[in-house]
């Protein structure tokens, strides 16, 4: 078996192509995962033209509210893309250069202004967009909705505080400015007090009429006392209490390792060890080999052992790539390995069984890609995002392949809090059953 | 070649069926020391379901295979060697699995044997179809069998490169190793075989020389007595009703 597996290593460095790619191929991936985890998230570019007067506010109760700041908050969120007017605008848009264009108009203040008065008229901000595919035009509607969602909030919360601030002028009393003038307000609280105060020198005839006020201040007091929180929640009355039943999600930048190690082990497993199986049989060496120079296992095992080892030196070597911009754990080393054998005997069996069935190395390495892209693809399919029918279909089917249970032994292993024992469970039962399989499907190989 | 057993080989009522079709149908077949057996007949007569079978890659549905010291060498129809190594390689690699105590002395001889000591750094994709048949019967060879069966071996040579591989098979035999080899070119297996199995519809119709043959055409088709061998043979079938 070692002869053979060196005849295997020599195959592949005679084929320069194959074996760059096999380092290539992991730290190319390294590098795009890297960059892509390493970096902010990327900010949609917008177009943005305020129209809206220098110096303008928004009032409550005839009072101006502080500036929002609302250019600086919208461009907080998206790339903004200062544009003069609105032809500039709709020209940004429409070359692609931005994905958006938002527009306050000059009257949006006075619009948001008559919202308390008895003529309110609806504020309105313009977008112009460039929906030219479906995807995209989904990114636009959310970033849109998104940006709306949060500038109502902003605006609700402003109000709500002025309104809570008045109420408590109301009812505790103070003073405040109209027109730069200060004004004093009693209060309902203070003006009860005084009321009581001066019950006594009032008239026993007259005191029924004195109480009827005192005791409208006194629940008005207490009653306005309740409602200042609920004008306060008015703004955001539900709030989000967040519990998940699962073990804690994996951060992103782990998931998006985990996802690329494991795309990695799976292609180079699979298509080394099905296209190493097909190669015995286009070089017709199959019938050769085993007529008593090696058993059918022997050769199985060998090729499993090619998979392997080759899983494990790509996938370490994508790992210590992506270690230049992530800090990954080396003391959790121990299950790295654990998972990648795991994993990768898993692989290298479905690999085998895969060989087996294909006449040449080209028909193979097809049937290896058309196999184990869709499955993987489903395997990242989260649930609830489909129907529970077809969930349970994904379910059967990515069980049925190793590279849902690699991904979750790689996931344990690269992040602490999951559980590692199941998922190696799970790849040494589908490496046995592939490992059958694939004997089963030589016993053909060669009469074929 | 050094080592070379002094077995035969015998086969008993060899049948092999796929699905409904008979291809063998109960052949028999004794082979002694260092004969050279060319096995002919038309497309689909069996011959190399036959090799197979002598060989061991396939198994007959009945009848039996033996060879007393139990060492048959093969050598597929098409080169079975990797083509992405060198003739070095290839010859190590299966001198290695075939257990040589000393896997490089055998490589040498190989390539003394094959005259392809020049070449022995060459990946073999690069050589000639001849010479890289010459590498396959080589293989063949490293597990020093008493008898050594060749699957239309001389297919797609030129007639330098037959010339060179008859040549060589014939050094083989005259050094004791039984050689059973199938062919559809009748020159060659008149010229080379001394003895003759004739197989069609998976029916043996005759087993003997060559001399032998052209009497029995004599005797059953006289019109073609006169021609040449692949004639007379053409209406031997005929007359056998294949």
């Amino acid at each position: 078996m070692y002869w053979l597996l060196l005849k295997d290593l020599q195959l592949l460095r005679r084929s320069p192509l194959q074996a760059s790619l096999l380092v290539a191929y992991p730290v190319l991936i390294a590098l795009l995962v890297g960059f892509a985890i390493s970096r902010e998230p990327g900010k949609p570019s917008v177009a943005f033209l305020n129209e809206v007067p220098a110096g303008a506010r928004v009032a409550a109760g005839g009072t101006e509210l502080p500036a929002v700041g609302a250019e600086a908050r919208i461009c907080a969120k998206v790339e903004c893309v200062p544009v003069a007017n609105r032809a500039e605008a709709e020209e940004e848009v429409r070359s692609g250069d931005v994905l958006a264009a938002l527009i306050l108009p000059a009257d949006l203040v006075d619009r948001l202004n008559s919202l308390s008065t008895l003529n309110p008229r609806t504020p309105e901000v313009e977008v112009i967009v460039n929906e030219e595919d479906p995807l995209k035009a989904q990114v636009v509607d959310d970033r849109i909705e998104s940006l709306l969602a949060q500038a109502n909030l902003l605006v609700a919360k402003r109000i709500a505080t002025e309104g809570g601030r008045y109420l408590g002028l109301v009812v505790d009393g103070g003073s405040f400015d109209v027109l730069g003038t200060p004004v004093e307000i009693l209060g309902l609280r203070a003006a009860a007090k005084i009321l009581q105060e001066l019950r006594p020198a009032v008239p026993p005839a007259e005191r029924a009429a004195l109480d009827r006020v005192i005791r409208f201040a006194t629940l008005a007091r207490d009653n306005l006392d309740v409602a200042s929180p609920l004008i306060d929640r008015l703004a955001q009355p539900i709030v989000v209490d967040k519990r998940s039943v699962s073990a804690p999600t994996p951060p992103l930048e782990v998931f998006a390792i985990v996802a690329a190690a494991t795309l990695t082990l799976t292609f180079v497993v699979l298509l080394l060890v099905a296209g190493s199986l097909a190669l015995e049989r286009e070089e017709n060496t199959f019938s050769r080999l085993t007529r008593g120079l090696v058993s059918r296992s022997a050769l199985l095992a060998e090729k499993v052992g090619l998979g392997i080892a080759a899983g494990l030196a790509v996938t370490l070597l994508m790992l210590a790539g992506l270690q230049i911009f992530v800090s990954l754990d080396w003391g959790r080393f121990g299950l790295w390995l654990a998972a990648i054998l795991f994993g990768g005997a898993a692989l290298a069996a479905a690999g085998a069984a895969l060989g087996a069935t294909a006449r040449d190395v080209r028909a193979v390495s097809l049937l290896a890609f058309m196999v184990s892209l869709p499955i993987a693809l489903l395997s990242l399919v989260p649930s609830g995002t489909v129907g529970q029918t077809l969930y349970d279909a994904i379910r059967i089917v990515t069980a049925l392949f190793p590279f849902k249970p690699a991904l979750q032994a790689m996931t344990a292993a690269l992040d602490p809090g999951h559980d590692i024992g199941g998922p190696l469970a799970h790849l040494a039962i589908l490496a046995a059953a592939y490992g059958l399989l694939a004997r089963f499907a030589l016993r053909r190989f060669a009469a074929t | 070649m050094a080592g070379a057993a002094t077995a035969g080989l015998e086969a008993r009522k060899l049948v092999k069926r796929y699905g409904k079709q008979e291809a063998l149908r109960g052949i028999d077949l004794a082979v002694e020391p260092g004969e050279l057996v060319a096995v002919i007949g038309p497309n689909g007569a069996g011959k190399t379901t036959l090799l197979s079978i002598l060989a061991g890659i396939v198994r007959p549905d009945a009848g039996e295979v033996s060879s007393p010291n139990g060492d048959i060498g093969w050598v597929p129809q098409q080169a079975a060697l990797y083509r992405r190594l060198t003739v070095e390689e290839n010859l190590l690699l299966f001198a290695r699995l075939e257990g040589h105590e000393d896997p490089r002395r055998s490589v040498e001889e190989m390539l003394d044997l094959t005259g392809l000591r020049g070449r022995h750094d060459e990946v073999v994709a690069r050589l000639s179809g001849g010479n890289q048949q010459r590498i396959n019967i080589a293989i063949g060879l490293l597990g020093r069998p008493a008898v050594l069966l060749l699957d239309e071996p001389s297919v797609g040579l030129d007639p330098r490169q037959r010339a060179r591989l008859w040549s060589f098979v014939l050094a083989l035999a005259e050094r004791g190793t039984t050689v059973i080899f199938t062919t559809h070119d009748i020159q060659e297996a008149e010229r080379y075989g001394r003895r003759l199995l004739v197989l069609a519809d998976g029916e043996g119709l005759f087993d003997g020389s060559a001399a032998a043959l052209r009497d029995a055409v004599r005797g059953e088709a006289p019109e073609a007595a006169g021609s040449d061998f692949e004639t007379a043979f053409v209406a031997f079938l005929q007359h056998r009703g294949h």
